[in-house]
């Protein structure tokens, strides 16, 4: 009864803008892998919700379904707005680390906290790939970039942590060498109720790969895999042993109220007997 | 649509007109953060719009608040938040935003002093100019500016109208006086307000970013694939990130819906408007004094005359202009240093002299006197 996967019951047709060998595509082709194995046969019943970068086209205007394209870093509260008044919908955001955690990190840990019912999926390549290879809130402090021509002074965040600790119900990293466990991830993200987060490591070879001294796209994911350790080996090492390896896998993944569920409650409560 | 009160008269709060309206209006989404002068409008919604089945959350900021009010519209309802200063600021890129996916939205200025955080609970109408310019863009918007708690009810009500009728964003500029006022008002039946509702797409391709003045509305959630960008995109929502003709097309015609119909948007009280010798341009909580000093100049002999606006933007200026004809002067009071003045000023081209009075600070008002005391001066 397996349906065969065809694009273009999730894709407009539309060409992706990126660049050869950049990770948008590979999280774009798994996000809709995982989409066909949960049983969508096309895209009605998602909206999905971006900003302003690379990895904010994903969606937009690529994936056949309703989509908002919002302003930079504010696809969150849109999101927000959306779900709260079609609580039936699985609303979806997708950008970029500068996007999610930069501009729009206040954002991120508010829907956290609230536990809002949305997937969010953060293509983490470490740089503003967009505007031409700026320093971002996640970039290792050791590579230099166009606006720390010697290098970085900040320590890059930890934005699955973060989340994590702020409240969602689910909350992991993966990378795109990775390929069946990011499918698997986004699976689980889909199916989570409260919020999910997903920061997916991924490779920009124009803005990132050639600063951080990678020839091209496949020695990058060559060097997240050799990289990766699994949350639960990262457990077992000190902070220094760690240092350097992207740390993949769920950091949680829980049952907590979402916030549809508490303001359906409220509406139900004001409307019998009113706020006294 | 129901609001919380049944109709007849009331004594209400300005802002508590605001929310009450709005739920008359439709409104079932609202997104604020807590800001003087502004904020019992969200306190009044927190306890009343979810009786009727609608969420007002308190967002983490003025960013994130017009954020969920544009989702929710796209979600298919009508939706509002409420500011001050401060937080009408940070709104701005969003403004923009709504303007450009033609997302109608009610954004509620509680004008207070500025600029900065100025003095926070003191009445000021320094916002006129930023609510014309402040998104960046080639852009127009709707402004309307209520000088009464019963007019802070109906322009709450034609605000919502005017944005689902034009798909955009409509700011109701208020101010302090107004909005921290009470007054009686009366709540007319329901059935005897118009309420304009979004024209919906009959079928699943129509183009819903062109194609007319105002191209109808689709929901997300109803099949029918919109992709709604802020970048400049064709009638069908295309992104043109560097065709000049799609750029063209698009802010023309979104500047035009509004420039077009602006005889029809714009909306005054005149008084004596065309035939005074002097006459006051005025707005928002300043006309209440103009008017009285109007009155005193009547009773003293002085022909002279009126414009209240409630639409500042667009700008009503044939009734300016022909006040202008015969008026030696008029007066243009506000509580700031010149704002509307320079419009005026604009609009006449020279045919008369205008007069700013200004006050700032304090959030005291121009008193009738103050303004009558420049008609006087301004006989000779
Ligand atoms: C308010 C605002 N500030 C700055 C920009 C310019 N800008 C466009 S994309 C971008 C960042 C892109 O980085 P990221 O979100 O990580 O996405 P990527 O392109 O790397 O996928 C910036 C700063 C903007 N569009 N809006
Ligand atoms: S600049 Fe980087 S992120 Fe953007 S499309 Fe090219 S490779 Fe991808």
């Amino acid at each position: 009864m397996e349906m065969p996967f065809s694009s273009g019951n999730y894709l407009r047709g539309v060409p992706f803008p990126f660049c050869a060998g950049c990770g948008g595509t590979t999280v774009a082709n798994v996000f809709l892998r995982a989409v066909h194995e949960l049983g969508h046969r096309n895209l009605q019943g998602f909206v999905f919700c971006s900003g302003i970068g690379c990895s904010s086209w994903i969606p937009s205007p690529h994936f056949k379904a309703d989509s908002i394209h919002t302003t930079h870093g504010r696809s969150i509260p849109v999101a927000t707005g959306v779900k709260l008044m079609r609580p039936n919908l699985n609303v979806v955001v997708f950008g970029g680390d500068g996007d999610i955690v930069g501009i729009g990190l206040g954002h991120l840990i508010h829907a956290a906290r609230r536990n809002l019912d949305v997937t969010v999926i953060m293509v983490n390549n470490m740089i503003y790939g967009m505007t031409g290879g700026q320093v971002a809130p996640t970039t290792p402090q050791e590579v230099k970039t166009s606006t720390t021509p010697y290098g970085g002074f900040e320590r890059p965040l930890d934005a699955v942590s973060l989340v994590a600790s702020a409240g969602a119900s689910y909350a992991a990293r993966v990378t795109t060498a990775h390929i069946q466990q990011l499918k698997g991830t986004i699976k689980k993200a889909l199916k989570t109720k409260g919020f999910s987060f997903i920061e997916v490591v991924s490779q920009c070879p124009t803005a990132y790969g050639r600063r951080a001294g990678f020839k091209n796209a496949g020695e990058m994911l060559h060097w997240m895999r050799d990289h990766s350790i699994s949350i639960r080996e990262a457990q077992k090492l000190s902070e220094n042993e760690v240092k350097g390896k992207i740390v993949i896998g769920d950091f949680v993944d829980r049952k907590l109220p979402t916030l549809t569920e508490r303001i359906q409650s409220t509406i139900k409560k004001a409307s019998k007997d009113g706020p006294d | 649509m129901a609001g919380h009160l049944s109709s007849g008269t009331h004594f209400l709060q300005g802002n508590e007109a605001i929310a009450e309206a709005a739920m008359i209006a439709g409104c079932r989404f609202f997104a604020g953060y807590p800001i003087t002068p502004a904020s019992e409008i969200s306190e009044y919604l927190a306890t009343h719009l979810p009786k009727i089945g609608g969420i007002m959350i308190q967002m983490e900021d003025e960013i994130a608040s017009i954020g969920a009010i544009i989702g929710a519209s796209w979600a298919g309802a009508k939706a509002m938040t409420a500011t001050s200063g401060p937080g009408f600021s940070l709104m701005q890129e969003n403004i923009g935003y709504a303007f450009m996916t033609e997302t109608p939205c009610v954004v509620v200025d509680v004008q207070r002093s500025g600029p900065s955080t100025g003095q926070a609970t003191k009445c000021a109408q320094g916002d006129v100019m930023q609510s014309r310019w402040g998104t960046h863009g080639d852009y127009a918007s709707i402004v309307l500016s209520p000088n009464s708690v019963e007019e802070m009810f109906y322009l709450t009500i034609h605000a919502f109208n005017l944005a689902e009728q034009y798909r955009t964003p409509v700011i109701l500029l208020a101010d302090e006086i107004v909005a921290h006022m009470r007054e009686q008002i009366h709540i007319p039946p329901a059935e005897s307000i118009d309420i304009v509702n979004r024209r919906k797409p009959k079928t699943q391709e129509e183009r819903f970013f062109g194609g007319e003045e105002v191209p109808p509305m689709p929901s997300i959630g109803e099949g029918h694939n919109v992709a709604v960008t802020g970048s400049t995109h064709d009638e069908f929502g295309r992104r043109f990130t560097a065709d000049p003709g799609v750029h063209q097309n698009l802010v023309t015609r979104l500047v035009g819906k509004i420039r077009n119909n602006a005889e029809l948007v714009m909306d005054f009280e005149a008084y004596n408007a065309t035939d005074c010798e002097i006459g006051f341009i005025t707005y928002g909580c300043t006309s209440r004094a103009a008017y009285e000093a109007i009155e005193m100049a009547r009773n003293n002999g002085i022909n002279a005359g009126l414009i209240r606006l409630k639409t500042l933007w667009p700008f009503p200026e044939r009734i300016v202009q022909s006040m202008a004809r015969n008026a030696k002067k008029i007066i243009v009071p506000e509580m700031n240093v010149q704002q509307l003045f320079f419009e005026v000023e604009r609009a006449t081209k020279g045919a008369t002299e205008v007069i700013p009075v200004n006050k700032i600070g304090g959030g005291e008002m121009l008193t009738p006197e103050e303004l009558y005391s420049q008609l006087k001066g301004s006989e000779n």
